[in-house]
């Protein structure tokens, strides 16, 4: 692993964004707009049951009341709604289960990401759920899965082929009504992954989905399902990347957790859409709603995330603490650099009795960019003996970057014990001095640094994101100092 | 191995080093001692390639080569080696991924393979054990809440570690009580070679009780102003600075 590890931090050295080419791929696209036609023509293609478009068209009709939110510390340059497309797909020969049917671009475009969907080479055993644009192109290990019992699949074919279950738990953790990316995406999204666990089952393999942004002036709206019923396990993870392109995207996904009883679900977060050129021209706009609800009791949540993409991310993963005895954890490394900016953190709410809560933030600002920890950790009137402890570290690259922490606490029952500490440092000469004595580059050195900065968060995600993660700290950093 | 030309050194518009000549060869141990502000710890930064002193003057060849002009890590990867006078904690990073780090990038400048996770801890034991440092604290973050002595310890494990061919220890010797002085002290015998050369900077003549220079040197006012053997340390020690001092100025 650590040798691994060295290898590859080693290859990285003098790479900017290395995701930023485009797969010249026809496209079905409809017509950019959004109104309720384009809706019902988004439901048609998808050849959706009639309650996914009554769901939709709810959703766009609240969406219309609503404003863009105005609170987080971002500069938001106004979107234009109408100059986006809500549907675009990769134009495949048919929607197919066999390999041998993918169109070869797709498949050249994924392994580009090194994201390998040929199942046979896949050595590490994780079950891959691909999402280029609008729709899912290929799901692997489906069979394998299913012989236990657990539905993995693309969010289109599950409300296809299990609509009972999606009735009964979309929009039951992120309703539409919650807030406007939240409606937005109720309105018109495309695809995503499902995942549904049963009784006792515990996932042997890690599950995975792999969002890439590939047509131009295409907004993704994903939706991720993950349900665990009673005593079950599921260790999720999400990867993201898109082209480099001079214009902004719009990124806005939901993504809802439901643990039953007894039931533990980790998910674990990669993103690295693009995040702009140096001059903070293009990049993604990263609006996305992420929660789990720990329903029954004894049931625990965990969130990691390292976040190095997007020109602009808003995004707080956090947990309801409905059961008794749950458990809500979300380790986070935001890294910003060069004009991308970051609103990011959890919300812990603690309803059900003996619930505990730990958040790690761990902020990483450099170049002339903006990071900020926003969280809030409630406590309801019966949750007694809540526990929390939140820890919100923040590192400075250079002196024209910027890191805030904003923690909202808010208890209403008084045997709760919330605690929050928080610190800022930054990587100093002396240190960077040090390494180079002993023969390491200043670029290694705020690797190394870094690394052991975020070590308490990379920890926490699965080990064949760890080293990607890793990578991404590095890449992301250069060139920050000096 | 190293020649120092009528160096001139500045910082922030005030010359610290005012014309300084020394050689050192293959095999060789100086020491360079002298009062507080004289120059001495200058001089090691500016040779380990600190960019917050100023070369106004002067010329520095190491193995023939222009030194002043590599960068500090090229000079490390070259086998210079500074043994910091408050060395640096970093929080966060293992000195066993530290060093394995470090390790590596000489062993790629020297067109070596990097060595195997199980190599690398083979001869972090080995290392160890020459330096006597207590295996603990290589578990530890870098330097992090090492005490004053530990600090220096690790310094000396880290030069058992990189091998190199020119080591500069700048004042490893104080603060040090005296079993950790004779730990350090057996260190750098340990790594004396024929190959290898050290340069060993001083306020304090004990340390030579157990480091048998083969130069002394004294800097005073940026300047080399008497050199001799063994015995010009002893005289140091006996005498104080006070008279080099005069000497000087007169």
């Amino acid at each position: 692993m650590k040798k691994e590890q060295d290898k590859i931090l080693g290859e990285v050295t003098g790479s900017e964004y290395k995701f930023g080419f485009y797969t010249d791929i026809e496209q079905d696209s409809i017509a950019k707009g959004l109104n309720e036609d384009v809706i019902k023509e988004i439901s048609a293609r998808k050849n959706e049951p009639q309650f996914m478009l009554d769901f939709r068209l709810k959703a766009y009709r609240h969406w219309l009341t609503m404003d863009m939110p105005g609170w987080a510390k971002l500069k938001i340059p106004e979107i234009d709604y109408q100059s986006l497309i809500y549907y675009s797909a990769p134009r495949q020969k048919k929607k197919t289960d066999s390999l041998d049917e993918v169109d070869p671009e797709l498949l050249e475009t994924f392994n580009k990401l090194g994201i390998p969907l040929e199942e046979q080479k896949h050595l590490a055993g994780v079950a891959v759920d691909a999402v280029m644009d609008s729709v899912s192109v290929k799901t692997t290990f489906k069979e394998t899965l299913a012989d236990l019992g657990i539905i993995f699949c693309s969010f289109s074919e599950a409300v296809r082929e299990h609509p009972d279950l999606v009735k009964k738990y979309m929009g039951t953790v992120v309703p539409y009504t919650d807030n406007y990316f939240a409606a937005l995406n109720s309105a018109v999204f495309s695809d995503g992954s499902f995942c549904y666990i049963p009784k006792g089952v515990r996932c042997p393999m890690e599950l995975s989905t792999y969002f890439r942004i590939n047509a131009a002036n295409t907004g993704q709206f994903e939706r991720t399902l993950v349900v665990a019923e009673d005593n079950s396990y599921v260790s999720y993870m999400e990867g993201c990347t898109a082209p480099q392109r001079d214009e902004n995207q719009l990124h806005a996904a939901i993504v809802e957790i439901v643990a039953m009883n007894n039931a533990h679900v980790k998910y674990a977060t990669v993103q690295n859409w693009y995040p702009g050129n140096k001059e903070g021209k293009g990049g993604i706009y990263n609006f996305v709603t992420k929660r789990g609800i720990c329903r029954g009791d004894n049931s625990k949540i965990s969130w990691a995330q390292v976040e190095t993409g997007s020109a602009i991310t808003w995004k707080y993963p956090g947990c309801i603490l409905k059961g008794n005895n749950s458990v809500g954890e979300f380790y986070s490394v935001a890294v910003t650099n060069n004009h991308q900016q970051a609103d990011t953190g959890t919300k812990m709410i603690h309803i059900g009795k003996n619930t505990r809560s730990v958040i790690v933030s761990k902020g990483i600002s450099a170049g002339k960019s903006n990071n900020s920890y926003r969280g809030l950790v409630k406590v309801l009137r019966g949750a007694e003996n809540a526990r929390n402890f939140s820890q919100c570290d923040s590192l400075l690259l250079g002196d024209k970057c910027g890191a805030h922490t904003f923690p909202y606490i808010e208890t209403d029952n008084s045997s709760a014990i919330v605690e929050h500490e928080a610190t800022t440092s930054k990587i100093g000469e002396d240190q960077i001095f040090y390494c180079n004595q002993r023969g390491i580059a200043t670029e290694d050195a705020i690797g190394l640094i870094v690394n052991g900065y975020a070590k308490e968060v990379l920890n926490k995600l699965p080990m064949e994101f760890a080293v990607e993660a890793q990578k991404l700290l590095q890449i992301t950093l250069e060139g920050s100092v000096g | 191995m190293l020649k120092i030309k009528d160096l001139r050194v500045e910082i922030e518009d005030q010359e610290i080093i005012k014309g300084l000549n020394l050689e050192v060869k293959a095999g060789e141990v100086h020491a360079i001692m002298g009062p507080n502000g004289s120059g001495k710890s200058t001089l090691a930064a500016v040779l380990a390639g600190r960019d917050m002193f100023r070369v106004t003057g002067g010329k520095v060849l190491y193995n023939g080569e222009d030194l002043l002009e590599k960068s500090p890590e090229q000079r490390a990867k070259e086998g210079l080696f500074l043994g910091f006078q408050y060395p640096i904690e970093i929080p966060g990073v293992s000195m066993v991924n530290f060093l394995k780090t470090a390790v590596n990038e000489l062993r790629k400048h020297r067109g070596q393979k990097p060595l195997s996770a199980s190599d690398f801890l083979k001869m972090m034991r080995e290392k160890k054990e020459l330096v006597e440092i207590h295996s603990s604290l290589t578990n530890r973050s870098v330097n992090e809440g090492f005490s004053g002595g530990e600090k220096k310890k690790n310094e000396i494990f880290q030069m058992a570690m990189l091998e190199p061919r020119l080591a500069i220890l700048d004042e490893t010797d104080s603060g040090l009580d005296i079993d950790a002085l004779r730990i350090v002290a057996n260190g750098v015998n340990q790594l004396k070679s024929k190959e290898t050369a050290s340069i060993v900077i001083t306020h304090y003549q004990r340390l030579l009780d157990y480091i048998i220079p083969d130069f002394v040197h004294v800097l005073y006012d940026g300047r080399l102003v008497k050199s001799g053997g063994k015995d010009l340390a002893l005289l140091l020690e006996e005498k104080g600075y006070e008279w080099i001092k005069e000497e000087a100025e007169s």
